[in-house]
């Protein structure tokens, strides 16, 4: 493509050039009546990418301001690179999600790999060094040949790029349903340590400061990526799409530590990574933030390939780039880092009085538009919302009533499906270890992994089950951040804040727009009653095939603070004779449960509901249980019921457990009944334990025999099952499924 | 005593080797960039894991001919104990101080967990903290940890001793179930578990903690006998 | 100037995991033909022709481009006119 090629400014409105770059025509016409002209063929693709949804939010904006955002301790809310909440001692934890869901469904490998690289430059560019990363999976159901393909890719392509770079894949969740099949999910959460002092920020000021491009040299690849997600996909997406996206891991280490040496600098003013829409969105989103402008020499960008456009280059998402503003006459200090490091470096501009985006290319002036325009002035999309109609249908569904026959049987089931399986295969590929300080590996509730010379912790878990979501969006948006609450304080930690990734359909079908708007007001009461303010987040619209959207898939990133490393608790029983209790009765609630997937093969009626007075009040109890010590074990009720739970705090232990079950038997065994938790205690905590978690009902023991035992309160026999084989039923279920290849 | 940890780009548990030395054992260590010459006023050098060089090319095959290795190859042969884990293992193997060469896992996939291993010889000056026959929990944590030799080098290995460490379980498919091999002489030693991972009880195991001692204790005892 | 393809194959006798795998999936694909796969790297170098110039790519592949312990290489030289 040569400068010869691009349409004129004429050619461009009359022919609606624009159209295909993602513009609608009202926005056009509010581009042109801000330059008070017709914009150029690179001005257009400038606002075209920075009015996208990816990069503005436009449809979704006014929506997140529901969210609380603001704590005592949040000291960055959503808005820089990542948000940050205080931790004390002068340190900082530093967090963002964010998806890469269309670039993983047309080259799964790469596109996991860049979405791990674009959340670690995130945080990194706060000026925090990241401490682990997690993940958040969905996919079809793994009997496609095809689906068993994203997933064995997916998952390589996040070790590939976490395990090269050194920074530990702490934990994660995976989900399978036929909703995904097309459109499969991938969102990843990255979390880093600072020290209060070293905060930066992505902001351009002070006139004459230089202008610093840090990263490998810029490419043809990812040209209008940023408009691209923002499109549902199609059969001629294929043709459509721009040059994929390869990461370079070792590059973005070397990146990294480089940045990490400037931000200790006092020369540098601020930093941002180049993310979606790479050059245009961190000069404008800095030079706007800081109430400046940016002028860039396009000549001066390293360009890999021959006869780049400004278009290109300013549009280009080649990966592992930094843009910095460092202080005039201070540029050697940090060339000097960079050569170090072996990256390149290069003055491409200066910060200007005029908060204009000025461009020049083979010295000339080639695009000068407002930062505030392109950064600020977008104008929001107010969509239609109309209750979606399979909510109305799916509120009359009785689904409380379901049957079971052969109680171990249907356990083994359960055990064996995918998303309540054994995740081994996945973790087993991330190096989780790296930096020596993950103390509760995956598996488990919640990752922990503690502060290196304190002793505390951060515990830390994504979470979403978007079945509920779909079926009843508020109370399920409200349960996707309970249950990430839960399983922070499972263990031991104090829920801080969240990050979110809300992954939808298209938002221009009414009733897309209507599961977006439900539950993100579910989730904003839920975070208003617990205390989890939202500290930035991530929004993936479109996400729909021919084959329809998927299900709404809010994920929740939650960090929580362990205040002391004696609070760390784990969801494995601890020790023969300990008693076990579980807090919080079952009712018969199966809607969206996996009982219901396994008996019906499919979900409907109404999810289970949640008191988030009762969530909040049992979290408290429960957590000062634990910080007292009086607690061996805690684990959430969550998928598959009890008999699960139960299940999973025996599995990697030699140990066997005794229960006793009352009420309707498949709910008391199988329901997914909110606010509930299984724990066992020490007989000599059973006092104190009882005094603090008031909604404890004594259930039974954890035994030295290998068995689960469960009984009626008639003494009649419900379940009796070797551990070992259930043990293997939920090890072996996802090998096994992965190995029947076409 | 003080021990080196070289840094060549791509290295990630350089950290992890230095807390191992210093938290772990109370003593000196400092890291070393891969562009120095001289490693000559170290008592210990440590190779680290990681992805030095993107492992592009081989795992260990770029990093090999970084500047810093003349010396690191002059100490070696000099009798300085050399330690590689991991990344730092295979780069010993490209450097030919040790024999064999990496290949993938055998399953194609990169394997991070807890391993016993079997301590196979402990009359060296990294393992004689242990038992012989002792097992030990240490992890490993490797995409390319797929120890390869010909038979006559795995006979000469089995009849100089030279097989310090066994998987009980082999995950990887290395020849004869080997961890970890070390040169004739017996100051070189390679390994794809981390020791450095296993360096508190808070970590799940503090079993590798004891081979660094090994070190230290093996130089103060040499030291002693010098002095 | 030269162009030189460096091909660098596992020795004989080597095991090759990722050739079994592909292998493996060629014959679940139905081509049964297929009797076996070997992987292995492909390198290209522009090179300034100098006189001892089979020597010194012979050195460059011993040295640096393959491991001699597991692999073998062979090349192709091919003029290229600047």
């Amino acid at each position: 493509m040569s400068l010869l090629l691009e349409p004129s400014p004429k050619q461009i409105k009359d022919e609606k050039v624009y159209q295909e770059m993602g513009l609608s025509d009202e926005e056009f016409s509010l581009i042109e009546k801000t330059l008070g002209r017709l914009p150029n063929y690179t001005e257009t693709g400038l606002f075209s990418v920075m009015w996208s949804e990816h990069c503005s939010y436009k449809s979704s904006k006014s929506l997140l301001k529901k969210f609380p955002t603001e704590g005592e301790k949040v000291l960055q809310g959503p808005g820089e690179g990542a948000g940050i909440i205080d931790i004390g001692d002068e340190q900082a934890v530093v967090f963002k999600i964010e998806s890469h869901n269309s670039p993983s469904a047309i080259e799964p490998y790469q596109g996991a790999a860049t979405g791990v690289g674009g959340i670690l430059r995130d945080v990194f560019s706060m000026g925090a060094r990241p401490i682990a990363l997690l993940n958040s999976l969905r996919f079809g159901e793994l009997n496609s040949p095809r689906v068993r393909y994203l997933f064995e890719e997916v998952v390589a392509g996040i070790a590939g790029y976490g395990n090269c770079i050194g920074v530990p894949t702490v934990g994660g969740e995976v989900q399978f349903d036929p909703c995904y099949e097309k459109n499969p999910l991938v969102n990843a959460m990255c979390v880093g340590l600072i020290d209060h002092k070293d905060i930066k920020k992505g902001q351009a000021s002070g006139v004459g400061n230089t202008v610093i491009y840090v990263g490998p040299s810029t490419g043809r690849d990812g040209i209008h990526g940023a408009t691209f997600s923002s499109e549902a996909l199609s059969d001629d997406s294929d043709s459509k799409r721009p040059a994929v996206q390869v990461g370079d891991p070792y590059m973005e280490k070397l990146v990294m530590e480089a940045c990490l040496e400037i931000v200790q600098s006092d020369a540098l003013v601020g930093i941002q990574d180049m993310g979606a829409a790479g050059l245009t969105s961190s000069s404008a989103e800095m030079a706007s933030k800081a109430g400046y402008g940016i002028e860039m020499d396009l000549d001066k960008v390293p360009q890999r390939e021959e006869g780049m456009t400004p278009y290109e280059m300013m549009l280009s998402e080649s990966q592992e780039r930094m843009l910095l503003v460092v202080k005039k006459g201070r540029e050697q200090e940090i060339k000097n880092i960079c050569d170090r490091w072996g990256v390149l470096y290069a003055e491409v501009g200066h910060v200007t009085e005029e908060k204009n985006l000025r461009l020049l290319h083979k010295g000339e002036v080639t695009a000068e538009v407002p930062v505030d325009a392109l950064a600020e002035d977008v104008p929001s999309v107010y969509l239609p919302s109309v209750e979606h109609s399979s909510f109305k249908k799916n509120q009359q569904i009785d689904a409380s009533h379901y049957t079971v026959s052969d109680v171990k049987d249907t356990l083994i089931q359960l055990l064996q499906q995918p998303t309540i399986a054994s995740k081994e295969w996945v973790y087993d590929q991330y190096d989780y270890m790296v930096q020596t300080n993950t103390v509760v590996h995956p598996g488990s509730d919640a990752a922990v992994v503690r502060v290196r010379g304190k002793n505390k912790a951060l515990a830390m878990s994504v979470d979403c089950n978007s079945r509920y979501i779909y079926l009843d969006p508020e109370e399920g948006g409200k349960i996707a951040v309970a249950e990430a609450a839960r399983n922070i304080v499972c263990s031991g930690g104090v829920p801080l804040g969240l990050t979110d990734c809300l992954n939808y359909g298209s938002p221009e079908n009414p009733e897309i727009y209507w599961q977006l708007e439900k539950s993100t007001d579910g989730m904003s009461e839920a975070c208003k009653l617990l205390e989890t303010p939202v500290i930035g987040g991530n929004v993936s619209l479109y996400n729909e095939s021919g084959a329809g959207a998927v299900y709404p898939t809010p994920v929740v990133g939650m960090v929580g603070l362990v205040e002391d490393l004696d609070h760390i608790t784990t969801q494995s029983f601890k020790n023969a004779e300990d008693l076990i209790y579980v807090i919080g009765e079952a009712e018969a609630e199966f809607g969206g449960s996996e009982l219901q997937k396994v008996l019906d093969g499919d979900i409907s009626g109404k999810p289970p509901v949640i008191d988030l007075n009762v969530e909040k009040n049992r979290q408290t109890q429960i957590l000062a249980a634990i910080q007292k010590g009086y607690i061996s074990n805690a684990h959430d009720i969550a998928e598959g019921g009890l008999a699960v739970a139960a299940a999973e705090c025996l599995f990697g232990t030699n140990y066997g457990a005794e229960l006793t079950i009352s009420g309707d038997k498949v709910a008391s065994l199988f329901a997914e009944t909110q606010s509930r938790f299984i724990v066992s205690v020490r007989p000599d905590n059973k006092e104190d334990f009882e005094r603090i978690v008031t909604d404890a009902q004594h259930v039974g023991k954890v035994t030295s025999a290998r068995q689960l035992v469960i009984n009626d309160v008639s003494g009649q026999n419900v379940l009796q099952a070797d551990v070992q084989e259930l043990e293997n039923a939920w090890k072996g279920a996802i090998p096994c499924l992965l190995k029947s290849k076409v | 005593m003080k021990f080196a940890v070289i840094v060549f780009p791509g290295s990630n548990c350089d950290d992890d080797m230095v807390y191992a030395v210093t938290e772990g054992l109370n003593a000196e260590a400092e890291k070393v960039w891969y562009t120095e010459t001289s490693v000559a006023d170290y008592d210990a050098i440590l190779l680290p894991g990681g992805f030095s060089y993107g492992d592009y090319l081989r795992s260990g095959a770029i990093a090999r001919f970084a500047p810093v290795m003349t010396s690191v190859m002059e100490e070696a042969e000099k009798g300085k104990p050399v330690l590689g884990v991991c990344n730092g293992f295979q780069i010993l193997l490209e450097a030919g101080l040790l024999p064999g060469a990496m290949q993938r896992n055998q399953n194609l996939r990169f394997i991070c967990r807890p391993t016993e291993l079997v301590v196979e010889n402990n009359q060296t000056g990294f393992t004689a903290g242990y038992k012989e026959n002792e097992t030990i929990s240490v992890p490993i944590a490797h995409g390319e940890g797929n120890y390869f030799c010909d038979e006559k080098t795995l006979k000469k290995l089995r009849d100089n001793k030279q097989i310090v460490f066994t998987y009980k379980s082999n995950a990887n498919g290395s020849v004869a179930d080997i961890a970890g091999v070390i040169n004739e002489k017996g100051n070189v030693l390679g390994m794809m578990p981390h020791p450095e991972r296993a360096a508190s009880d808070i970590l799940g195991s503090a079993d590798g903690l004891k081979l660094f001692q090994s070190i230290l204790n093996h130089w103060r005892e040499s030291h002693v006998l010098t002095s | 100037m030269v162009k030189v393809q460096v091909y660098v194959t596992l020795k004989e006798g080597v095991l090759d995991p990722q050739g079994s795998a592909i292998q493996n999936a060629l014959h679940t694909m139905e081509y049964k033909e297929v009797q076996s796969v070997q992987t292995g790297k492909f390198i290209e170098l522009k090179i300034e022709k100098t006189t001892d110039l089979e020597k010194r790519i012979e050195e460059m592949c011993e040295k640096l481009l393959s491991n001699p312990v597991i692999e073998d290489y062979t090349y192709t030289i091919e003029e290229v006119v600047s």
